[in-house]
């Protein structure tokens, strides 16, 4: 599913225009990334949270020329499954055990 | 921020009442559990990725009593921040 998809799903179901339905879901996910870019921990009950992680910068070497450098510091987004999206996750993968490979993609 | 935050957001943008941006915000949510669910991956330009992936049992210990015990095979959710986000991500604050 693509943001188009999620985009044409929402209008569907809602039963609104896909105009409002696009902004609608543009906004969502502007608002998460913003959230993120300011170091902001993120918590959709249900679904998930995001928190954002700092990797310490460090002094490194050229793998070829041996050359000192250094690596900055890095921030990076880390997500943690939300109860509810675990259990429904595999509450179908249940189901579908006992059919090896007839699973989705 | 929390979904509160997300649904006040919407509210602002979107001419609808705060009760139609709340089912708004989590009809968005709701899609993209059923679609996961299904094992369907979920790509959001600029945002990232989200996949379901199946792991296998495996052999784990109980670390309070060292016993050994079988972990079941699973699936989880996995997110990959699209690189766009990894940039923003380390132009704002790094």
């Amino acid at each position: 599913m693509t943001k188009r998809d999620l985009v044409q799903r929402l209008a569907e179901r809602l039963e609104i225009s896909q105009k409002e339905a696009k902004v609608i879901v543009d906004t969502v996910f502007e608002e998460l990334e913003e959230a993120l870019a300011r170091g902001e921990r993120i918590e959709v009950r249900g679904f998930g949270s995001f928190v954002v992680r700092t990797q310490q910068g460090h002094r490194s070497r050229n793998p070829r020329t041996g050359e000192p450098i250094d690596v900055p510091p890095k921030r990076f987004p880390r997500f943690k499954t939300g109860k509810e999206m675990k259990e429904r996750i595999n509450r179908s993968a249940v189901s579908r055990s006992p059919n090896k490979g007839e699973g989705a993609p | 921020m929390t979904k509160a935050d997300l649904v006040e957001r919407v509210y602002e943008r979107v001419g609808f009442s705060k009760r139609e941006a709340a089912q708004a915000v989590d009809a968005v949510f709701e899609l993209m559990k059923e679609a996961l669910e299904h094992g369907e991956k979920v790509k959001v330009a600029g945002f990232g990725s989200f996949v379901v992936r199946e792991k296998r049992p495996r052999k784990g210990r109980n670390p309070q009593t060292g016993e050994e015990i079988e972990i079941s095979s699973r699936r989880v959710l996995i997110f990959k921040p699209s690189p766009i986000l990894r940039r923003v991500l380390n132009q704002s604050g790094g």
